[in-house]
């Protein structure tokens, strides 16, 4: 398994606020890493600094073994890595198919317009929008939103897929239908790493787990180590004691 | 491929329709028409910065200013004929476009909009004070001039069906801009410029791109409207209430779509002539532009393109 994103002593300061210090990991090739943490842990802004939408203070990031450090978002984009905002971020005034033919067009496979459609049109598929294609994005549910921020990602063809909360406000069933795309989507040969609260997800979805707390690694590992590191817990639930009889009622 | 689609004939009809209708020597027509012509050229080109990529131009009579003095320049000074001195004039000003744009484009909203006012300001100062070109006083083409073109008369004919050709350009560039890749990277900027980068749109490139490309014919309509008067003066070729009438225009017809600012622009110089010979409202015809514009803004963002695509979805197959 070869190293498909390395990044080493990664860091970004916003004043006086060390939003992420010294952090290094890598995500191998079609592996599934979950990045976990606490709210502001620096999950975001890692995913900012991988992406170009800021420059990071101080560390590299490799991806596909060229130096991506800084370069900006749509640089980034053209090398094969794509991510979907927390925040779904849909071109409200354009269609389902519009939407997904953009990322077709610009990203890796940087098509040209007629053969961006039909990726467009399988990606939309592939989600579970291809009876929509002629929706405007501004009439989608909440979770249609998702689902097309996803496919418009995924229409890049990319060799690394950043998943921002893509479960967050989706119902069971459709948190269910979801996994199976994220699923679905790792089998094509894309990598993925994914930011997410919901536990039982990511902890059965991801090959390996990078903990995050303040902007450091807290641990890394498998998701049942993961789980039962008494850091980890304490990170989440912020008292030691409580960490320890927790632990003692496990065992 | 392209003959196919009805928009590409529905352009042609309405360049034959501007050529056809003042013949007969109906020259008052024309001279309406001419206006009707430049108000679709400045709206349609400005529509690719303010309609597809969402960027507010209040400023770009400044490409219309310089197109014209760069080729009454050429003319006067360089005695050069009149088809390569308005090419001249549209690449030159293309040129200045596309480094005005390196430096304002990344602002965004009311603070790119407030550059581009500046933008125009700082040419007009420039040229009030550069001495090749007259200065305040401006550039003055000699009587002699119309010769060339076969005299005064038929000089004022070439020069109006050259600028229903540029008004036609204007359109079918419009047209291939939205039907390609690049305009698909400007829609997605209009809507998002962040998305549009996270996507893998060349953000700063593309933006700089439209800007140059929509001054290019702009600039030929300014080297055009100002060789038919044979005179050029600063205040009439910075003129900032043309800009905002573009905007007016453009608002009214529909901004994004490409048949919107010909017809915003066509209804607005009907408008706008009728006020002008009202008794009761001559003085009044920025203040109804303006208050047109709050309406348009308020009731129908899509303009009236919008309000016809929403009556009838179908139209939106020939009427883009």
């Amino acid at each position: 398994m070869s190293a498909l994103l390395e990044i080493e002593n990664l860091s970004k300061r916003f004043g006086g606020l060390q939003a992420v210090g010294s952090l290094s990991f890598t995500v191998v090739e079609r592996e599934i890493l979950g990045l976990i943490g606490p709210n502001g842990a620096g999950k975001s802004t890692v995913f900012n600094l991988i992406n170009g939408v800021f420059a990071p203070d101080g560390g590299r990031i490799r991806f596909r073994g060229a130096d991506i450090t800084g370069e900006p978002p749509h640089r980034v984009a053209r090398c094969g890595l794509a991510r979907s905002h927390q925040i779904v971020q849909p071109f409200i005034g354009m269609s389902v198919l519009e939407n997904c033919t953009v990322g077709a067009c610009f990203g890796r496979g940087n098509l040209p317009l007629a053969r961006a459609r039909e990726t467009a049109r399988e990606t939309a598929a592939m989600v579970g929008l291809g009876d929509r294609l002629e929706t405007p994005a501004s009439q989608l549910t909440i979770a249609g939103k998702k689902r097309l921020e996803l496919a418009r990602a995924l229409s890049a063809q990319p060799a690394l897929l950043l998943l921002d909360e893509v479960l967050a406000g989706l119902n069971p069933t459709e948190v269910d239908h979801m996994i199976g795309i994220i699923r679905a989507i790792r089998e094509r040969g894309t990598a993925i790493l994914i930011i997410e609260h919901l536990m039982q997800a990511i902890m059965s979805l991801s090959d390996r787990i990078v903990v995050l707390n303040s902007g450091r690694k807290l641990t890394e590992g498998a998701p049942a180590e993961v789980a039962r590191d008494a850091q980890v817990i304490e990170a989440y639930l912020g008292d030691p004691e409580l960490a320890k009889t927790l632990k003692g009622r496990k065992k | 491929m392209i003959l196919r689609r009805p928009f590409f004939w529905i352009i042609g009809i309405a360049m034959l329709a501007f050529a056809a209708a003042p013949l007969g020597k109906n020259v008052e027509l024309r001279e309406s028409l001419v206006l009707a012509a430049v108000y679709i050229i400045l709206a349609s080109n400005l529509n690719m910065m303010l309609g597809y990529a969402g960027y507010v131009n209040f400023g770009s009579i400044v490409f219309f200013g310089l197109g014209g003095y760069f080729c009454l320049f050429l003319m006067s000074a360089r005695d050069w004929p009149l088809i390569p001195a308005i090419l001249a004039g549209g690449i030159a000003v293309s040129f200045l476009a596309f480094l005005f744009g390196i430096g304002i484009l990344r602002l965004r909203g009311v603070y790119f909009a407030l550059a581009t006012i500046g933008v125009n300001e700082a040419v007009m100062a420039f040229v009030n004070n550069f001495e090749p070109w007259g200065g305040a006083t401006g550039i003055y083409l000699s009587t002699g001039i119309f010769q060339q073109l076969g005299g005064p008369a038929s000089a004022l004919w070439i020069v109006y069906y050259l600028l229903v050709a540029t008004m036609g350009l204007s359109l079918y560039l419009s047209y291939f801009v939205k039907r390609s890749k690049f305009g698909l990277g400007l829609l997605a900027i209009g809507q998002n410029e962040d998305a549009a980068a996270v996507l893998g749109v060349p953000t700063p490139r593309y933006k700089a791109l439209i800007y140059s490309a929509s001054a290019f014919l702009p600039a030929v309509a300014g080297g055009l409207y100002f060789f038919k008067g044979a005179f050029i003066q600063p205040p009439d070729a910075f003129d900032l209430q043309l800009s905002t009438e573009a905007i007016v225009i453009t608002m009214l017809g529909g901004q994004g779509t490409i048949l919107g600012p010909a017809l915003g622009a066509f209804l607005y110089e009907e408008l706008r002539g009728w006020l002008l010979t009202s008794a009761t409202f001559s003085s009044f015809q920025l203040v109804i532009a303006g208050a047109l514009l709050l309406v348009i803004v308020l009731f129908a963002p899509g303009g009236l393109m919008g309000l016809l695509h929403r009556r009838w979805p179908n139209l939106k197959r020939f009427l883009e």
